[in-house]
């Protein structure tokens, strides 16, 4: 009786040195603390992606200041509706579109505004247009914290996102949490596995030489356990958007961040 | 089109040392990489950059295939006079961009 009053106490003990308790949305998230892919960026790398001149992510960012201040055609430019930017927004993408009801990302986002209210087609992943727009985009919400929402309807896309993330795929047999819960701040090769937050895209990879969105990121880690992957844009890239910006609620945003 | 970034301060003393940064968007494909099928991806790199100081060419550079994507520049010249700074990349098929910035010297 007494042993088991003194484990007792010592299980009150434990739980009065926990943390207040974390948010909901990193309970999967085994991390003491989040980590952005900044931390794990050499210092040449991470200055790379400090200087707003020479952060080649801002190329992007500059054109899709442009393409979102002009008008297309007969349609209304971006800027036309959204007369006080867009700060903070992108903070919270994927979000349930109340019209639709369907989860989008910030890609996808876009392209419905132009498809409702400019009337004009969607632009394809990847293109530069999309990209440099998502990129001007993201960039008012840097430093801001990740903040989306799972509850309401978005529920069943974030534990659509999550069972992705938990299940094994490819010729490696590795679920994304395998490497990215598990086994972040080890070695993988030459590189250090991060904690896998999206929390700096679109960003400026330096082995793409380019600009690109997470789902990209993504598709390239699917090809790279060697499974084949969802097409960009796919839904279930869309919810697994949403169970790593849910996991990494809070970290700051950093888009256009520079990535190896 | 391609995107172009210029860093020149406005004004600087006469006499003064400057630097100069110049970033432009440009893929710098080395023709040496395949897709996804297999299939060569052709060469398409800038190879000349110029920049010229109210005239006179300051600082050039030859490019070839090993230079990255997007290739970004930091160079010094000494500033002599007021005028415009004009930067200028040519691709191999001749096709150029440039930009100008002013510099006031004092």
């Amino acid at each position: 009786m007494i042993r088991l009053s003194g484990l007792g106490l010592a299980l009150v003990a434990v739980a009065a040195c926990t943390p207040a308790a974390p948010p909901e949305t990193h309970l999967d998230a085994p991390f003491e603390r989040l980590q952005s892919g900044y931390d794990f960026l050499t210092p040449e790398t991470q200055a790379l992606q400090d200087d707003t001149f020479s952060n080649p992510g801002y190329l992007w960012v500059d054109r899709g200041a442009e393409l979102f201040n002009t008008s297309d055609a007969d349609a209304p430019s971006c800027a036309s509706c959204h007369t006080t930017g867009l700060a903070g927004v992108a903070a919270s993408y994927p979000a349930i579109d109340s019209d639709s009801g369907q989860l989008l990302n910030l890609e996808g986002r876009i392209n419905t505004c132009r498809e409702r209210h400019q009337h004009l087609p969607a632009l394809d992943y990847e293109s530069d247009a999309l990209r440099a727009l998502s990129a001007y985009i993201a960039n008012q919400s840097h430093g801001l914290p990740l903040s989306v929402d799972i509850s309401g309807a978005a529920a069943t896309h974030y534990a659509n996102g999550r069972d992705y993330f938990f299940t094994r795929r490819g010729q490696l047999n590795l679920s994304c949490h395998q490497c990215h819960d598990q086994n972040a701040g080890k070695r993988l090769r030459g590189d250090t596995i991060s904690q896998g937050h999206g929390n700096g895209f679109p960003a400026y990879r330096l082995e793409w030489q380019t600009l690109g969105s997470l789902q990209r990121r993504i598709f390239d880690c699917d090809t790279g356990v060697r499974a084949e992957p969802l097409p960009l844009g796919s839904q279930t890239y869309i919810d697994l958007e949403l169970y790593l910006s849910a996991r990494a609620n809070g970290l700051a945003m950093e888009s256009p961040a520079i990535r190896r | 089109m391609a995107s172009i970034r210029l860093s020149v301060p406005a004004t600087a003393k006469r006499g003064d040392v400057i630097e100069l940064k110049a970033l432009i968007q440009h893929p710098m494909e080395s023709g040496y990489r395949r897709g996804s099928r297999g299939e060569a991806i052709p060469r398409n790199i800038i190879t000349r950059f110029e920049c010229r100081y109210d005239g006179e060419t300051v600082f050039a550079a030859d490019f070839h295939p090993g230079i990255a994507a997007d290739p970004f520049l930091t160079f010094h010249t000494r500033a002599t006079r007021s005028g415009p700074v004009l930067f200028r990349w040519t691709d191999q098929h001749g096709e150029s961009w440039q930009e100008t910035a002013m510099l006031t010297v004092t």
